[in-house]
């Protein structure tokens, strides 16, 4: 019936204008599509500035400092935002949930629909900050004031600035409304005998990083306002009594505190790294127990471990702040909880592998991801304890090795999931398997790209270069001897983007040239590949 | 509905039965079916109606909380700058904060609020009478929107004066020269202000459209939903303004 009546709706309706939950989630993961698209070719501007700063730019001349702090900040806020929570958490959750707990629907289909609209509306607000007076922001993801408030900070802290805001504020509010719907729909939509203790890990992750998305989103939203009415009410909320800009000193009505900001912003950003990987951690729970053909070893477990990261998750903001002037016993507090944190992260790792040594592993390039995955997340989630060492800390922060850190289990592996998924779950929209052969050739060349970008940054932390530089000439001159460690990472970083090529001929060739597959290739037992569902292709 | 399910491998229809363990069961402890009379028995997601309303204001008690979250931020904001402090040339402590005089007009404005949570409870509970529901059910009516909707009209319009009173509550602030600008005290006073107002304004309009429900909805449940949830909306409401209140009042 839900069938026929998509089918006599117009083209546009079907595919665009719809609040069909399937066609929203992959219009979720065609948006981060584009989203790394743009992220990428940033990065890979960044990568070329900083080994070869006097580069001509055609039509250009040679990039400015300012210019390549506009990429970092815009690169941060794509991917962080519209690629690592967009598609698996929104995207990946609209498209698989429903299906995975037996369902035709979610609970407010416009809701969720909505919620793409205002994400993409976002996306676009944020990516016309580019083309304003002054350029995009240069303050970085995470647009610490008060030079984050002062129009006369930069050359993109003006119009630039104000887009960036307005695009995060309507990010919060899609997402809000994403994990209202996602909320609502595990809540109440359940098939008749989806017991909480019988819901798939991945419904489980989604419905979390839902739960997560309700208050830290919030808070953001309130202090993206603040930030706003510093910048144009004329409030000083997070401005100190003076400020010393480009030569002049501002005098503002009160003495507010950037430190304010700081504890907003990474009470929301904390958890914000979660949502995006807890997703990816449902899924390598469900592809591993599904390729290694057996149920998931201590499930419970598992269920224990997403909520203790969850809740843990809320009250370890404060070791992004180790070095800002906080109370020292704050600290030791925060790098507590930070260790407690690892403990079930740790245990999840084990049952993983527990299910990897004891099954008989079907080969498959979503197998072959999610053990990306895997090995990415412990060799990122390695250098977490380090750096929640206040003392360490103090050395390690702001420099490549955090970057290395971030990029290695949030980035790196947070995209290894995601492929994984896309791979998986192919089948589901076309009735076709990718390319195993290509399957393989993408994912060896990532992995090792992978590893070969990021985890020399940990060398390069270690030497005490500073992210954020725009090149080590100068005044940076002193670490001119990374110079031939930079060269060699960006050479990396252009295989690494290479190697994606293999995935979108596959995508595109799969589409209409991929194996032909039953209904249930991976021979899973959740329902969304249930074969007795209609609307299955 | 599909067959198959993940978890509990005894429940599983097995269509590999190549790994060995339990012979598959047809019989289902949650599937379904027995006495039909008592609802109770049913599973999940089939009990009637009032799983319905529980749903959906388990729903609403979700986004409440974190929407309590985003009120709270701005709670622990307020003290974080009521204690912030400058060095002045002479290296003494300096406050910045200068407390606010509230306009008396906030007294008037939370009686009415508190007033129109109590309007908003008759409303709730005249949708819950056990006659009336009956009533419906015999099909003698909608006694139930007949006796609500006065109350929501009456709810609707002390919400629209706390709203104007808020209003004129700004407008004297102005006129005493107090702005978002001046003081981090009015920063704060405007912010929460102008964020309880904007909620309040949604939930406005959350009550006209239950009352569109009242008017229009056919089904009793939708109808006991809609006032339902809108109420319970309108107590947080009033709860939250009692706490920013109460911080504006004695927190300064």
């Amino acid at each position: 019936m839900m069938q026929n009546s998509l089918q006599q709706k117009s083209w546009l309706r079907r595919c665009f204008f719809t609040t069909a939950h399937r066609v929203v989630g992959v219009q979720y993961l065609l948006l981060a599509m584009a989203a790394v698209l743009c992220g990428t070719l940033l990065s890979l501007l960044m990568r070329i500035h900083l080994v070869w700063p006097h580069a001509n730019w055609p039509g250009h001349g040679p990039m400015r400092p300012e210019e390549y702090l506009a990429l970092v900040t815009v690169h941060g806020t794509l991917m962080i935002y519209f690629v690592l929570t967009a598609a698996p958490q929104n995207g990946l959750a609209s498209w698989i949930l429903p299906a995975q707990i037996g369902t035709r629907r979610m609970a407010l289909p416009r809701l969720n629909a909505l919620s793409f609209w205002i994400i993409l509306l976002s996306l676009l607000v944020l990516l016309a900050a580019f083309f304003v007076a002054g350029g995009a922001p240069i303050s970085g993801w995470t647009a610490y004031p008060p030079l984050s408030a002062l129009a006369s900070a930069g050359p993109g802290q003006a119009a630039g600035m104000d887009l960036w805001l307005l695009a995060i504020a309507l990010f919060c509010a899609g997402s809000l409304l994403s994990a209202i719907s996602v909320i609502a729909t595990v809540l109440t939509r359940r098939a008749p005998g989806m017991g909480w203790m019988r819901l798939p890990l991945t419904v489980w992750s989604w419905f979390t990083g839902a739960c997560m998305i309700l208050p830290s989103y919030g808070v953001l939203l309130v202090a993206d306002g603040m930030l706003f009415s510093d910048r144009h009410l004329g409030t000083a909320f997070f401005l100190p009594a003076q400020s010393l800009v480009n030569g002049q000193v501002l005098h503002h009505v009160a003495n507010g505190d950037p430190l304010l900001w700081l504890h907003l912003f990474w009470f929301f950003g904390h958890p914000e790294v979660y949502i995006a990987i807890l997703p990816a951690m449902g899924l390598a729970s469900c592809l591993l127990e599904n390729f290694s053909r057996r149920p998931p070893i201590s499930y419970r477990t598992m269920v224990g471990c997403t909520l203790a990261i969850a809740t843990l998750g809320f009250a370890v903001w404060g070791h992004h702040m180790f070095v800002s002037g906080m109370n020292p016993y704050a600290s030791q507090s925060f790098n507590l909880t930070t260790i407690a944190i690892a403990v079930p992260s740790t245990i999840e790792v084990i049952l993983w592998l527990a299910t990897v040594m004891g099954g008989g592993l079907e080969r498959s390039t979503p197998l072959l991801f999610t053990l990306g995955f895997l090995s990415l997340f412990i060799a990122g989630g390695a250098t977490g304890p380090v750096l929640a060492q206040p003392v360490l800390d103090a050395y390690l922060h702001n420099t490549y090795f955090v970057v290395a850190h971030f990029h290695l289990i949030l980035g790196m592996a947070g995209v290894f999931a995601l492929f994984a998924a896309v791979y998986y779950w192919f089948p589901l929209l076309t009735g076709r398997k990718m390319s195993e052969r290509l399957g393989r050739w993408h994912f060896w060349l990532t992995l090792v790209g992978a590893y070969a970008v990021f985890f020399p940054m940990h060398f390069a932390g270690l030497a005490g270069e500073p992210r954020h530089y725009a090149q080590l000439t100068g005044t940076a001159a002193y670490l001119a001897r990374l110079v031939p460690l930079q060269a060699g990472i960006t050479h990396a970083a252009f295989l690494l983007s290479t190697a994606q090529l293999f995935f979108v001929w596959n995508l595109l060739r799969s589409l209409r040239h991929g194996e032909l597959c039953g209904l249930n290739p991976w021979r899973a037992t959740t329902l969304e590949w249930d074969e007795t569902d209609p609307i299955q292709p | 509905m599909p067959a198959t399910i993940t978890r509990t491998p005894v429940n599983v229809e097995r269509k590999d039965p190549g790994t060995g363990g339990k012979p598959p069961v047809h019989h289902r402890p949650t599937g379904g079916g027995g006495d039909g009379d008592n609802w109770d028995n049913r599973p999940p997601g089939r009990r009637g109606p009032r799983e319905m309303l529980a749903r959906y204001r388990m729903l609403l008690f979700f986004a409440l909380a974190g929407d309590m979250m985003f009120f709270a931020v701005i709670v622990l904001a307020f003290f974080f700058q009521q204690r912030a402090v400058r060095i002045d040339p002479a290296s003494a402590l300096l406050l910045d904060w200068k407390p606010l005089a509230l306009p008396p007009v906030l007294w008037i404005n939370t009686a009415l609020l508190l007033l129109s949570s109590l309007t908003m409870e008759l409303a709730r509970r005249h949708l819950f009478r056990e006659i009336d529901v009956m009533e419906e059910w015999l099909g003698l009516g909608k006694p139930t929107s007949r006796r609500a909707a006065p109350w929501l009209i009456v709810t609707s319009t002390l919400g629209c004066l706390f709203l104007v009173g808020q209003w004129i509550a700004w407008k004297q602030l102005s006129a005493e020269g107090v702005y978002f600008a001046s003081n981090p005290s009015s920063h704060f006073f405007y912010l929460i202000t102008a964020a309880h107002g904007l909620h309040l304004v949604l939930g406005v309009l959350a009550l006209l459209s239950a009352g569109m429900a009242l008017l229009w909805a056919k089904r009793i449940e939708v109808r006991q939903i809609a006032i339902d949830c809108a109420a319970w909306y309108w107590h947080a409401m009033g709860l939250f303004w009692l706490a920013l209140f109460g911080l504006l009042v004695y927190g300064q």
